[in-house]
């Protein structure tokens, strides 16, 4: 992560995308507040936080899918708003669901190219042109260094790592610059997250500007250049990788104060 | 050979739509009644209505398409299950049916279709007989070939084929991705439609008379096809020709038993047997698509 200073800065050295003081609330409900960070190109923004954060709601106002009750989005410096997950996608905005990816009992090629095929010929002979599919597909997975035996077969064969990967693959070839990556290493193994978190790599090497939300410090702070952390729907902090170690994340992660309460709480009573 | 082919070619249009219907993840229970509807139609503008019989079967096009439409936008709206929407639609359309025609006939039939403007070239189109190798096939079957081909062809080689997949198969990852899942459910519903007013047109036009209870019925048995022929219940997996090949059994098995001589009884048996067998063989395909390691 030492190779930051050689990329290259976006011009004016705006961030590529940059949240100022969002907030959204379901009706009496705050969901979040006060949320602000960046994700610059060619950088990691890890998104820490347990359960009920609020970081599915952070996704879904980053992609489209809430409009934020409060605060800014700013794409290039220049403030956004999306009123649908397509409006973000054309954005350049991809977010890869940790579950919704793919649709299993469909061939790989075919959840590559879903929902943006190829087509061929003319008129009412226009088809999907399976032919670009499949070579492209190959083609991408290969340059991920994804090695996949048969773009055939179906994605429900392939480990949850090697559907992470083919989503993210996907993301970079249709001009992703901003990939939202939801929780990808939570359901797997050590190995298979090591896995994920090289081609999370990859694609930051590529230039993209990543997301990867989790509650994982383990997993966040190799391959993280910035993280906010949230609690119950408000930031407890934004830091570079500079000012902050993997231990203070975990401590904050945790709430350290509640841990030593909870380690009381279940110590086995003293002796009478 | 010609006679169960016969059979099996107006069921097989019906399937093959169904197939699809049940690929994009729905039912439709009223498309057996559909078809009566159509043919009921057809004979109603054409005889009491005293209109050309094409103009009679394009009238029966227009209001397939309604309540298709009708179908896919309640499913797609409400968001309930396909069986319930299409059970109430079901219903409606079997008491219409026998409502209207009583009110247009006094009796629960329309008869005299022969004599309307235009039979004739109907009849050629629709209900007419082609000999083939010295072997008399009703056109149905050519129909049925025809409407298999586009089938299979839409399915497996655009990208709207590839949207009914998807959409069958997770319908909110699908529309995460950019596929309109909406539209491709109530086209859906739309073809089942289409098929049901062309299988009610050829009914009308070969029998001449419509009963007004055609059709009902045979919605369960156009999914026991589909199923046979390798769709999943659930949704996202099957086949167009698997549908085809389905309803070939079922014309097969039905005058097999008459041909053998044995009692039209055990039909229903010999049905359910394939259908159980067949559910048990998706079960492993879907077991092998779905379990993956880990």
């Amino acid at each position: 992560m030492s190779a930051a200073a050689d990329r290259p800065a976006v011009p004016g050295d705006a961030p590529l995308l940059e949240l100022r003081g969002i907030g959204k609330d379901f009706g009496s409900v705050i969901a979040l507040d006060g949320i602000s960070t960046s994700v610059r190109a060619g950088q990691v923004t890890c998104v820490l936080g347990d359960n009920g954060a609020g970081k599915s709601t952070l996704i879904k106002v980053l992609s489209g899918v809430h409009r934020p009750t409060r605060g800014q989005l700013l794409l290039d410096g220049e403030p956004v708003d999306f009123d649908a997950p397509r409006g973000a996608l054309d954005a350049g905005i991809a977010t890869v669901y940790q579950d919704l990816a793919m649709i299993p009992l469909m061939s790989i090629w075919r959840n590559f190219f879903l929902g943006s095929e190829p087509t061929t010929g003319w008129g009412p002979f226009r088809r999907f042109d399976r032919a670009t599919a499949k070579d492209v597909t190959r083609r991408e997975l290969a340059a991920m260094g994804i090695d996949i035996r048969d773009a055939d077969q179906p994605v429900g064969t392939l480990s949850g790592g090697e559907r992470q990967s083919v989503a993210i693959a996907r993301a970079v070839h249709f001009g992703a610059r901003v990939l939202i990556l939801d929780e990808p290493t939570s359901a797997l193994g050590v190995k298979q997250a090591a896995v994920v978190l090289r081609y999370i790599a990859q694609a930051r090497d590529q230039g993209l500007g990543v997301v990867f939300i989790t509650h994982n410090p383990h997993h966040a702070h190799p391959v993280g250049d910035r993280f906010l952390l949230l609690n119950r729907g408000r930031s407890l902090g934004d830091f570079a990788k500079a000012e902050v170690t993997r231990e203070q994340l975990t401590d904050m992660m945790a709430g350290g104060d509640e841990l030593s309460r909870l380690a009381e709480e279940l110590g086995r009573p003293g002796a009478p | 050979m010609a006679n169960w082919l016969d059979v099996a070619s107006v069921l097989g249009i019906m399937a093959v739509a169904v197939a699809l219907l049940m690929i994009g993840g729905h039912f439709d229970l009223s498309a057996g009644v559909m078809t009566g509807t159509t043919a009921l139609t057809v004979a109603v503008v054409a005889v009491e209505l005293q209109q050309n019989i094409w103009v009679a079967i394009a009238a029966a096009l227009v209001l397939a398409l309604g309540i298709g439409a009708f179908n896919g936008w309640l499913v797609t709206r409400t968001g309930l299950p396909s069986f319930i929407i299409t059970l109430g639609t079901f219903l409606m359309l079997q008491g219409l049916n026998l409502g209207l025609t009583k009110a247009f006939t006094g009796t629960v039939q329309v008869r005299g279709l022969a004599d309307a403007p235009g039979y004739h070239s109907a009849e050629l189109v629709l209900a007419s007989t082609v000999e083939v190798f010295g072997q008399p096939f009703r056109i149905a079957v050519l129909w049925w070939l025809l409407v298999t081909a586009l089938a299979a062809w839409v399915l497996l080689r655009t990208r709207f084929g590839n949207w009914v997949f998807a959409t069958g198969g997770d319908e909110v990852a699908s529309r995460n991705v950019g596929v309109p899942a909406r539209r491709t459910t109530i086209v859906l519903f739309m073809t089942t439609a289409t098929a049901a007013w062309l299988v009610g047109s050829i009914t009308a036009v070969r029998l001449t008379s419509v009963q007004a209870n055609t059709g009902t019925g045979q919605e369960l048995i156009y999914i026991v096809a589909a199923v046979i022929g390798g769709c999943l219940l659930t949704g996202g997996y099957g086949s167009a020709v698997g549908a085809a090949l389905g309803a070939l059994i079922f014309g097969m098995t039905q005058q097999g038993i008459v041909y053998l001589n044995w009692d039209a009884d055990w039909f229903y048996f010999f049905l359910g047997a394939m259908l159980l067998l067949a559910v048990l063989t998706n079960r492993l395909v879907r077991r092998y698509a779905e379990a993956a390691p880990r």
